[in-house]
């Protein structure tokens, strides 16, 4: 190796990795505090700190500021390193780290003022929702622009999941965020009534199958490999996996507006792009964990092996339950229960914070000159009590979505309702309780990790890693 | 149900975008080696003094 190596840029990474901890904790804690506060209707303390309120601070916060955080740390790893050359983009690249940092700050303050647009999922207000768009288009042009300054002529697979994903999760945000301001604080979506809740869930479901799965599923094909020292299980499945995956995403979202003023054509168009969806995710879901095929003993004493491989299980049992769930019938029991809020974290405890867990422990000691990280054991307990909390939280959720959906709709021999609604909410109550406990175990595992981090990047160097040269191919 | 006046041009421009993307992937060569490009991402080890990083034992400095 010669002296003067151009390095990869790995200071925005390291950023970017610390702030998925800070933030998957915060994140956390809020949703532990709102599950509290169902169990403990005491704790909804004033207007700011309402279940209300703090609601869509917690999603925000997982989603956008943990996940996303998880998917700007992982995506400039990888695109360095599979393009084999240093980000390109000057200027920009510290932006989207300060920018996103900024967005996460104001939707923290703005939404327990209750300043709030009222779309799931994408309740910051306009002036927030412009800087998310500046990010993004910067985010956009980096990465894009590092792919295209590449030394190697081929664009390795995770790199197009991850491109995909920034791409659409663009348009998504630019057609749903549309609105007419009234004030700074205050505006009205562009559309309105049954086309507004139609653009809504084009955008709300599009938000999980391009922000929660494409730019995971990027994560998942670098670091199963990597961590498992063996190429991904079919090279080939995962080319098809991506092409079928975008071209059939787009048209599942009605199945969120199931039996509501939508036209019955379009919901049943949803529900069978739903199921449709099925293959793509399992195709994608037996790649990543056959990878593993012939050499399981890694498993044994491999934590982020662990964990990587765990998420990819809950990432098929919740793309077999998503489908299922999007079916007129199964939906008619389970709309509006717990069993949506189960099926919810089953894929966003189970895949998306384990795969971003396991991916973030994978490049922790790499980022601050460490050959691993600081406790090894405690990465392993970290794994077993995010599982425990996982499968706590979604067994729970499905027991209680269950009973409620059967009580709602039970009826006496006259035809009136055998339940009130009030009754359904006290037998949801034990339930509740089991959920907290799933959750107070899954933060106290962001905290180990917190402490892990923190000591692995004690001392540590953090000199930035010479580009290493694209192995001569062709051969 | 006007919002599928905006939603149905948005999806068939996308889907010819996206094909437009698949084409040119094709076309390009992207897809003419679907082994190699598995292997290539495990020959940059990027082990920190490879001291013992799991799976890491018997893969040799490759500078």
């Amino acid at each position: 190796m010669s002296g003067t190596q151009t390095t990869y840029n790995d200071k925005v990474v390291r950023q970017f990795a610390v702030m998925t901890v800070i933030w998957g904790i915060v994140g956390m804690l809020v949703g532990v505090i709102i599950a509290a506060q169902l169990v403990w209707p005491e704790l909804n303390i004033g207007p700011w700190l309402h279940f209300g309120r703090l609601r869509p601070l917690h999603t925000n916060a997982v989603i956008f500021a943990f996940g996303g955080c998880a998917l700007f740390a992982t995506s400039y790893w990888i695109v360095q390193r599979t393009c084999h050359t240093r980000l390109w983009g000057g200027p920009l690249i510290p932006f989207t780290f300060w920018g996103w940092q900024l967005v996460i700050v104001l939707a923290a303050i703005t939404l327990p003022l209750g300043i709030t647009s009222g779309k799931e999922y994408a309740e910051l207000e306009w002036p927030i929702d412009i800087l998310i768009t500046l990010v993004w288009v910067s985010y956009a042009v980096v990465f894009i622009g590092t792919m295209a300054v590449r030394k190697v002529s081929h664009i390795y697979v995770a790199n197009w999941f991850f491109a995909a994903f920034i791409l659409a999760v663009a348009l998504l945000h630019l057609g749903n965020s549309a609105a007419l301001p009234v004030s700074l604080t205050k505006s009205y979506s562009a559309y309105a009534g049954v086309q507004d809740a139609m653009i809504q869930w084009w955008y709300g479901h599009n938000a999980v199958g391009f922000f929660l799965t494409a730019g995971f599923l990027g994560m998942m094909y670098y670091f199963v490999p990597k961590q498992a020292g063996r190429p991904v299980y079919s090279y080939r499945l995962s080319v098809v996996h991506f092409w079928a995956l975008i071209f059939t995403y787009m048209w599942a979202g009605p199945h969120h507006l199931h039996y509501t003023a939508l036209p019955d054509w379009t919901q049943s168009v949803g529900m069978v792009f739903s199921l449709i969806l099925l293959a793509p995710s399992w195709g994608g879901m037996i790649n990543g964990i056959m990878t593993l095929s012939g050499a399981w003993n890694k498993l044994r004493d491999d934590p982020i092996l662990k964990f990587l491989i765990t998420s990819l299980s809950f990432y098929g049992m919740s793309t077999f339950e998503g489908p299922m769930m999007s079916i007129k019938t199964v939906n008619a029991l389970s709309h509006y229960t717990d069993w949506t809020v189960g099926h919810v974290h089953s894929g966003a405890l189970g895949w998306v914070a384990m795969v971003s867990i396991g991916s973030i422990y994978y490049l922790l000691p790499r980022l601050f000159g460490k050959s691993e990280m600081y406790s090894t054991k405690l990465v392993t307990t970290h794994f077993w009590i995010a599982t425990i909390g996982t499968v706590l939280y979604i067994a729970s959720m499905w027991i209680a979505g269950v009973m409620q959906g059967l009580m709602w709709r039970a009826v006496n021999a006259d035809g009136t309702l055998a339940y009130s609604f009030v009754e359904a909410v006290k037998g949801s109550y034990p339930f509740w309780a089991i959920r907290v406990l799933g959750g107070v175990l899954f933060l106290t595992g962001m905290l180990i990790m917190a402490y892990n981090m923190f000591k692995t990047m004690a001392g540590g160097k953090t000199q930035d890693a010479p580009v290493i040269a694209p192995v001569a191919h062709h051969a | 149900m006007e919002s599928v006046y905006l939603l149905i041009p948005v999806s068939i421009l996308l889907v010819f975008g996206i094909a437009i993307a698949f084409w040119w992937s094709v076309r390009s060569g992207q897809f003419d080696d679907l082994e190699g490009p598995g292997f290539r991402i495990l020959m940059d080890d990027d082990a920190i003094e490879s001291k013992s990083l799991p799976g890491d034992a018997d893969k040799k400095d490759n500078a």
